[in-house]
């Protein structure tokens, strides 16, 4: 026996004899519903947004050290990488937040019914799409 | 039983009790989900005052970050998103580690390297928004 949990892998049948219970399939053969998917995608941003942090780092620490390095940053950030990288770093702020927000109120034990579950999901999709859309539409207006 | 009988066999030689004991109490467990809700909450309004200044602030020089730095009430916000951001990033990068990465030694680096790096990374903020703005 590797693990203790090993122990809960095993069962009796009705002949008394001990055999290793069925494992359920993994991942792969189950159709994506969309929590599922979010669930995956939370994760994912949150990785990405940490990446993304390097780039604030670089925006404050340039526009401390004066305009000569700010206009470098903001060079990068205008040029077609930079605004991809943006547009991919408001997407994933956006996104984390909203599907933070449903997690917030998991934690306070609403939205756990199925319908509750997937209408949230989609909801997410929706707003994280609608708030992407009109930052951006709004920002090259500004521009 | 044959000894050459492929059916498995479990024998648990310790009490439920003995296999408790030496994992840590439950006291301070709770901690790490805790920071990451409040920091979380913190960070909804915080992050959506940032993407409005940033977005009235693109294309502008030093000079406008520093101004808007300036008045006590943005240096403050900002101070906080970077320390909630950080906080929540490290320790949410510490929980995806621990999850997909099995070996002890890779594990335990990583998760160094990633609190030193978020110490590391608000500092330059943190110190970089003060100049700005004082």
């Amino acid at each position: 026996m590797q693990d203790v949990r090993d122990a809960l892998m095993v069962a009796r049948t009705s002949e008394g004899k001990l055999v290793r219970r069925p494992l359920s399939p993994h991942l792969q053969v189950y159709r994506w519903p969309v929590s599922m998917a979010l669930s995956i995608s939370h994760r994912v941003t949150g990785v990405g947004l940490a990446l993304g942090t390097l780039l604030l780092t670089w925006w404050l620490v340039a526009a401390a050290m004066g305009d000569a390095s700010f206009a470098v940053v903001q060079g990068f950030l205008g040029s077609v990488i930079g605004v991809l990288l943006l547009l991919g770093w408001s997407a994933a702020l956006i996104f984390h937040l909203f599907t933070g927000i449903r997690h917030l109120f998991w934690d306070i034990g609403r939205g756990f019914d199925d319908r509750a579950y997937r209408a949230s999901g989609w909801a997410v999709v929706a707003a994280t799409v609608a708030t992407t859309v009109i930052v951006w539409l709004v920002g090259l207006v500004v521009w | 039983m044959a000894g050459s009988d492929p059916t498995p066999q479990v024998v648990i030689r310790r009490s439920q009790l003995g296999r408790a004991r030496g994992l840590g109490s439950a006291r301070a467990g709770s901690g790490h989900w805790w920071v990451q809700r409040v920091t979380a909450l913190a960070l909804v309004p915080l992050s959506l005052w940032f993407i409005a200044n940033m977005m009235r602030m693109e294309g502008s020089g030093a000079e406008t970050v520093a101004r808007w730095l300036h008045g006590p009430v943005s240096l403050v916000l900002l101070l906080c998103l970077i320390i909630a951001s950080f906080w929540h990033m490290a320790l949410g990068l510490c929980v995806v580690i621990e999850d997909y990465v099995h070996r002890e030694s890779a594990r335990l680096a990583l998760v160094l390297a990633v609190r030193g790096g978020s110490v590391v990374l608000a500092l330059l903020c943190t110190v970089a928004a003060l100049r700005l703005g004082l």
